[in-house]
């Protein structure tokens, strides 16, 4: 296995701080890893890859990788990213956002970049909490769990990204978590090999600001509860009791093209028809 | 097994870089690893190591390193063939390239 870090820190800015900033326990670095493993694989060059990201501490991966990067303002990381992808089709452009990046402050430009189908792959790490800002609940705050802005239990009900990004009409959405690392990486693999809006869902723990105030004791007890209650959507499509239950995997995959592909016909259509088109 | 075996494969600790998160102790199916006193984890039971590659997988500081000892083959699956080249290139091999293409394009423009 020695080869897994040995390729890790082949993608690595080195002069960054480190050891990384997240806190112990924590999963944005097991995506973070699973990202670069992901963009090995494909075979992609460094140059052709471009990662946006947003505020918060999923954030933070774009630093620490050594790709085109953009460390957006908040909420707008996939507007930038529609800016890249559309000025220069033949980049590889993920954005890495976290549930509040993307849900609540971005929830507009997640929404309409799904109904765009703009070529760009979005990871959204969901940690069920505003992490970085210190511990605000979050639209993905599972219902009844307490929060610093919450201390009697969360009174809304929660997103479901998965549900939110069918609805708008993305074109591959995904679920995945830190603990199925290697089912992660095919599921990354796959939504940044496809056309058109991917989407995919990472839940991640965070024990600092969501374990501790939810009865899990360690870090490691929040990933026992993703590996009790996440399963496969086979597995979940069979199970008679969905109580508690997440689903993870392959959600909707459609082969429609991509926004930018449309503007090149388009660009083409008119070139061919007026001459000097462009 | 009651015999003391030889260590097949060798887990590599970076201490610098261990939060002492304890992800790779509490799910290590043979219990290879533990966490000590310092906080940090620590190679307990070597010889019991099945190069699962949970650990390296899930420590997310990338602090673990797990390899194969002479002889052994890894069980990682090879990367696809052909591109493992192109991100991962020295310097110096890809910088070759560029600049005799960026050499000839320059008489044509003047």
């Amino acid at each position: 296995m020695a080869e897994v870090t040995q390729l890790i820190h082949q993608y690595l800015r080195h002069n960054k701080k480190f050891p990384l900033v997240f806190c112990p326990g924590c999963g944005i670095g097991i995506v973070l890893g699973s990202l670069v493993r992901s963009v090995h694989a494909l075979g992609i060059p460094k140059d052709d890859m471009a990662v946006v990201a947003g505020i918060g501490c999923s954030g933070r991966i774009a630093a620490y990788v050594d790709f085109n990067t953009v460390h957006a303002t908040h909420g707008r990381a996939l507007t930038l990213s529609t800016g890249i992808k559309m000025a220069s089709p033949h980049l590889r452009v993920l954005t890495v956002m976290g549930d509040g990046d993307a849900l609540s402050i971005g929830g507009n430009h997640l929404i309409h970049a799904a109904r765009r189908n703009i070529g760009v792959t979005a990871l959204v790490v969901n940690n069920f909490i505003y992490g970085m800002t210190g511990g605000q609940c979050s639209p993905t705050t599972p219902f009844g769990s307490y929060t610093h802005t919450s201390p009697q239990g969360q009174m809304e009900k929660s997103f479901d990204v998965v549900e939110m990004a069918r609805a708008a009409g993305a074109n591959g959405v995904y679920r995945g978590t830190v603990f199925h690392a290697k089912a992660l990486d095919g599921l990354l693999q796959r939504a940044m090999s496809r056309p058109g809006f991917n989407l995919v869902e990472v839940l991640t723990p965070c024990f600092t600001q969501y374990g501790r105030g939810n009865k899990f004791r360690s870090p490691v007890e929040m990933f026992q509860w993703l590996k009790d209650h996440v399963v496969p959507r086979e597995v979940y499509d069979k199970l008679d009791d969905k109580a508690g239950k997440i689903p993870m995997g392959i959600f909707v995959e459609n082969d429609e093209p991509g926004l930018e592909q449309r503007h090149a016909a388009m660009r083409q259509a008119l070139a061919d028809k007026g001459g000097a088109g462009s | 097994m009651t015999a003391k075996r030889k260590p097949l494969y060798t887990v590599v600790i970076y201490p610098d870089w261990c939060k002492g998160c304890g992800i790779c102790a509490a799910f290590c199916p043979k219990k290879v690893l533990r966490i000590d006193h310092q906080g940090k984890a620590r190679v307990d039971r070597e010889d019991e190591c099945i190069n699962c590659g949970f650990c390296e997988l899930h420590c997310p500081d990338f602090a673990i390193v797990v390899r194969p000892r002479n002889g052994m083959g890894s069980s990682f699956p090879e990367p696809i063939p052909g591109t493992a080249a192109t991100p991962c290139a020295p310097p110096g091999a890809a910088a070759s390239p560029p600049s005799e293409a960026a050499q000839s394009p320059e008489p044509k423009k003047a």
